[in-house]
């Protein structure tokens, strides 16, 4: 049983003790430990599920890789699912659950997996397709939905906060062990701004716990003398629990900071996401053990023989009384000794390799520890817990020797440079023999913008394992990056170490090697996902030979650990089964990040009111004031409508559109797109731009445009005003005008360049109001203005300016409501008081705010289209019978080739016409017109759509817009609409103008 | 993310600053074109693994388009130059050439 030893622990605080709770149960820890040492410390070696079979599952590791102790921690607003027990900090109040179980950890019910097998092979997932759909749908997907993901997703918001930060640098460094520290050395000894940031709480990596001497200092002596060295050092900024998540183009970075995880109760940010740009990045990530391939190898007990290490002499805690070392290297062989030193027991190593000679085993033989070369586990005895191991040779097929009674195994398969962030944007990598593992290859680096290379590995992610070789790799890394990045670099002598000689390892894919399939089908490459040596192969033999199909289809590597422990297991499991080399199967991408971050650190401050930015017109807190219903409009905000005094906001609609046609309306139109276009080519640009002629019109004219794009289609539409002979103003839609200025200076800037013209948004330098209904005349005069607005002087389509009741204003007499209508634009400073003004004179005129829902509902009503409701992307000008707004006499305009195509003179197009309902009723949004028979996909045939639908209160009934075959030729015939429901209702076609289609009313 | 120097304003640009516009150097066809040329025109891209042409727009900046010779499997920029110019200039071939020996222009 794993329990605390009475003494030990160089990262514990044996005098501070935090209480804690698993799975409801009080436990106690000290300061220091992380989840996973503490519930070691208190026995508790059972630590989750696995996904698919439901096995008990512990501890395997002591990082980031560690696939089953996944646990929920924290509660409300901060709880959080899948978070890793090994790198969980433990705090005082912790709460922490495991999951994937039902209805206890001890006793899970899905566990009857584990007994199906057979049933659940690899891909059984898209096996299931096979089956009749019915049996996927009653079946199967029930069952899938049911099991499908890990841990829970937490049910209330998110409480904590987080923030983005960036940095510049010219070297970053990732990994804080004893080769980031000395490539930060190095580099800082240049002058060079460096940022080394490392995931954990401690520096230092793994030289403390394997006894690493530099320079005849201890390891931690070392280390924390460097870092005193560092702090001193006023370019070097250093960082733990700050985790290198991914390398991107031309060496931006990402840093994921973790500042209050493990003190929740501190104020300030939870996480902090560094958006680094870095001339130089030095990985220095270390690497990462590998487990073997025996049966039984996922009972809880079993540990990489690192961890077991860890564990002992981090933390002060025995995973286990009696450890049976398992290894094909001589690195496993430190584990056995800081087993024994802690007093613990180790019956036996049972070593793969043959030939047996290095230091560290000579010291274990030394120390009469019982050493079986060429052997191998043949099974893992136990279920919850490891009983004890049973031994083979390793060259058979796995017939048992004998058995060792143990409750701990610690294996060692070698060790794989901890590659992700060198591969992220692109960096290659070779397959090294003699250590089995691929590391990075210098010569195929990620390059930059100038097609050098960026990236460099110092330590054991560049492959090295010696403490000499590592640090002479770190400072050599660090002087080619300082270089790289203009500094000079000071020279660097190496540093003595206590290096042991290391006899080689010897690959052990399977073991025994012989092992068959009933041994093979208990061999876990991937604990996370149930991923067996019997999958991989299963997968071979049905085909999948590529390494990324086969993780698909097995799921080996994916989930929150992508694979750390398994991917090169499984990948030469796979080569194996191919008969082929590992180099050639290759490897699987490696995306950011490295490990999991929080969905929080990458909104950052994007949340609530500033996540993005809202555009208010200078009328907004009228508007509010007056108890408007907002809605957006691209990043505006706008009033739908005004309820009063508990008002339905369709009532308040039928209210502002009767008092706007019976009356006078004013709306806050300000975020109508405006632009000016300027110079002695303006007119002939406009031309281009609109399809209909625009050079034609008169100063002091206004006049309707469209505006295509290059493929046809309807982009904008708008009212253009001519100031003089070389400026106009466009107006543009209100979501627009951004959109239609880059679509200006595009063309501006990369086709016409020499056209003498300039363009500027102006949208928010004016405020613009449109004095709507049959007194808005009369508002105008009562205001006064110094110049003419009787009928004559102030037509319809023409604009005038001057001072009108005192303000500066452009008046412009157009009409999207078929009322006489004026827009008046005025300084935006202005704009205010305007609004006041018009509403203080207009009183006696009931004068009455309108929102968007009642303009929507007037233009309508008056068959006006509406970019974005009768057009999608799809539409063309002649479709909306718009044919009048499409000059003949130009030669071109943008959109005017395309529409020439025969896609778009197909007289099959949908056209725009008006439809009402028989029963007055309103059309479903979206709704479409049913056709006789059924298309080829066996759905029925469709003749028409709805593009605009409401409740007419000035006709008192439904009225809208849509596009139907052969619409403008059926006027008077009757279709049929489908409706949510399910049925049909019957909607006559008709002229799409419903209210005075003469026009009368705004030509007074 | 890319870093491209905008030849406009010298300001040396995230991309969280430009918008991407496509390949560069098309040229336009309108009325008159056949249907294979405007076809061309419209929807036909090179999109090679390698040494291509693109048009940004340094849009939260100064506002204006250039071109950048990029190559898109490596992410190497070879060089940015003005968008008022109908093929690359000499000195971008130039700049190419001596990067990527092997490339020759169409």
């Amino acid at each position: 049983m794993s329990t605390r030893l009475s003494s030990g622990g160089r990262l514990v605080n044996r005098s501070a003790t935090c209480e804690f709770t698993f799975n409801g149960k009080r436990f106690t820890g000290f300061e220091g430990d992380t989840l996973a040492s503490a519930l070691l410390a208190n026995g508790q070696t059972l630590m989750g599920r696995s996904f698919k079979y439901h096995r008990p599952r512990g501890v395997v590791a002591s990082g980031a890789e560690e696939p089953n102790a996944l646990m929920g921690i924290g509660k409300d607003g901060k709880f959080e699912p899948n978070q890793r027990a090994t790198t969980a900090e433990l705090f005082d109040g912790m709460q922490a659950t495991t999951q994937n179980h039902w209805p206890s950890l001890e006793l899970d019910v899905g566990a009857v997996n584990s007994a199906l097998p057979r049933f659940l092979p690899a891909g059984f997932y898209y096996k299931t397709f096979m089956f009749p759909r019915p049996f996927w749908k009653h079946v199967f997907e029930p069952v899938i939905r049911k099991s499908a993901g890990l841990g829970k997703a937490p049910k209330d918001r998110d409480v904590d906060r987080y923030e983005h930060f960036y940095a510049f640098v010219d070297v970053l460094i990732v990994g804080g062990g004893i080769a980031g520290l000395q490539a930060a050395l190095t580099a800082g000894a240049s002058g060079a701004r460096v940022l080394l940031v490392e995931q954990t709480a401690a520096w230092g990596g793994r030289a403390a716990v394997d006894g690493v001497e530099i320079d005849g200092q201890a390891a931690g002596e070392w280390i924390n003398n460097t870092i005193q060295e560092l702090k001193n050092m006023s370019n070097v900024r250093i960082r733990t629990r700050a985790m290198g998540a991914g390398v991107y183009d031309h060496g931006y970075s990402l840093v994921y900071e973790r500042l209050t995880d493990h003190a929740p109760e501190t104020g300030g940010p939870r996480h902090r996401l560094w958006r680094v740009r870095a001339t130089q990045i030095i990985t220095a990530t270390g690497a990462i053990e590998r487990p073997l391939s025996f049966a039984g190898n996922d009972i809880p007990g079993v540990m990489l023989a690192s961890a077991v290490r860890d564990y002992v002499v981090n933390w002060g805690v025995s995973p286990g009384d009696r450890t049976v070392v398992v290894t094909n290297n001589d690195d496993a062989y430190r584990t056995a000794l800081a087993l024994l030193d802690a007093g613990l027991s180790v019956p036996a190593i049972i070593d793969a390799r043959a030939d047996v000679t290095g230091d560290l085993p000579q010291a274990l033989r030394a120390r009469g520890v019982d050493i079986r070369t060429g052997t191998g586990i043949a099974t893992v005895k136990g279920g919850k817990t490891v009983a004890g191991v049973s031994v083979c040779a390793q060259a058979g097929e796995g017939a048992a020797t004998d058995e060792i009674a143990c409750d701990v195994v610690a294996m060692s398969g070698g060790w794989s440079p901890v590659v992700h962030l060198w591969s992220h944007c692109g960096g290659k990598l070779i397959w090294d023999e003699d250590h089995a593992h691929f590391r990075p290859d210098p010569d195929r680096a990620p390059v930059t913008h100038d097609g050098t290379a960026f990236v460099r590995t110092a330590g054991a992610a560049h492959g090295t394992m010696s403490t000499l070789d590592v640090l002479d790799s770190a400072a050599k890394s660090a002087i080619a990056a300082v270089e790289a990045a203009g500094f000079k670099a000071t020279q660097h002598d190496l540093p003595l170490t206590n290096d042991v000689v290391e006899a080689p390892m010897s690959p052990v894919w399977m073991m025994p090697q012989g092992a068959g399939p009933a041994k093979r089908m208990k061999m876990w490459l991937d604990y996370q996902n149930d991923v067996k040596v019997s999958d991989v192969m299963l997968a071979a033999q049905e085909g999948y030979e590529s390494v990324e199909h086969t993780k698909r289809y097995t799921t080996l590597g994916m989930a929150t650990d992508q694979g750390k422990l398994s991917n090169i297991n499984g990948l030469a499991t796979l080569a194996i089964a191919l008969n082929e080399d590992i180099p050639q199967v290759g490897t699987t991408t490696f995306r950011p990040p490295y490990t999991p971050i929080s969905m929080g650190s990458i909104a950052g401050e994007a949340r609530h009111d500033v996540f993005q930015p809202i555009r208010r017109t200078p009328i907004h807190e009228w508007h509010e004031a007056h108890g408007a219903y907002m809605e957006p409009v691209g990043q505006w905000r706008r009033p739908y409508c005004y309820p009063r005094n508990g008002e339905s906001h369709d009532d308040a609609v039928a209210r502002e559109v009767l008092a706007t046609r019976q009356s006078l309306g004013l709306l806050d139109a300000s975020t109508l797109g405006k632009i000016i276009v300027k110079g002695p080519d303006a007119a002939k640009f406009l031309d281009m731009l609109y399809t209909n002629m625009m050079s034609s019109l008169k100063p002091g004219k206004c006049r309707y445009g469209l505006m295509c794009n290059e493929n046809g289609f309807l982009m904008d539409d708008g009212v253009v005003v001519r100031l003089d002979d070389e400026t106009f103003l466009v107006h543009t839609t209100s979501g627009g005008a951004e959109h239609t200025h880059g679509h200006m200076e595009d063309w501006l800037q990369c086709e016409w360049w020499d056209w003498k013209v300039h363009t500027v948004n102006v949208t928010e330098q004016w405020a613009q109001i449109a004095v709507v209904g049959p007194n808005a005349r009369k508002l105008l005069e009562k205001l006064g203005a110094d110049f003419d607005l009787s009928a004559e002087g102030l037509p319809f389509m023409g604009w005038s300016e001057g001072k009108l009741g005192g303000f500066d204003a452009r008046v412009f007499r157009i009409s999207f409501s078929g009322e006489l209508s004026y827009e008046i634009a005025v300084p935006a400073s202005q704009g205010r008081v305007f609004w006041d003004a018009l509403h203080a004179e207009g009183a006696e005129f009931n004068a009455t705010a309108y929102g968007t829902e009642a303009l929507h509902i007037m233009r309508a009503e008056k068959g006006f289209i509406m970019i974005g409701d009768e057009t999608d992307g799809t539409v063309i000008p002649q479709d909306l019978g718009l044919g009048w707004a499409i000059s003949k006499k130009k030669e071109d305009y943008l959109g005017k080739r395309a529409q020439e195509r025969s896609h778009m003179t197909d007289p099959k197009r949908w056209k725009l016409v008006g439809l009402e309902t028989l029963d007055g009723s309103v059309l479903p949004d979206g709704s479409y017109a049913v056709a006789d028979g059924t298309n080829a996909n066996g759905q029925g045939n469709t003749q028409g759509r709805v593009t605009s639908t409401y409740h007419s209160p000035t006709l008192g009934k439904g009225i809208a817009m849509g596009l139907v075959l052969n619409g403008p030729d059926r006027m008077g015939e009757t279709i049929q609409f489908n409706k949510v429901d399910g049925s049909t209702v019957a909607t006559k076609i008709v002229n799409p103008v419903f209210y005075d289609p003469e026009g009368e009313k705004q030509n007074v | 993310m890319l870093i491209l120097e905008c030849p406009y304003c010298g300001v040396t640009a995230d991309e969280t600053e430009l918008a991407a516009g496509g390949e560069a150097h098309l040229k336009r066809f309108g009325p008159g074109s056949s249907d294979e040329e405007f076809e061309g025109y419209l929807f036909h891209r090179q999109n090679p693994k390698g040494v291509h042409f693109e048009r940004w727009r340094h849009a939260n900046g100064c506002g204006k388009w250039f071109h950048a010779a990029r190559c898109t499997a490596s992410l190497e920029v070879f060089a940015t130059y003005t968008a008022q110019i109908a093929e690359p200039p000499a000195e971008v071939i130039a700049a190419i050439r001596a990067k990527r020996p092997d490339w020759s222009p169409e």
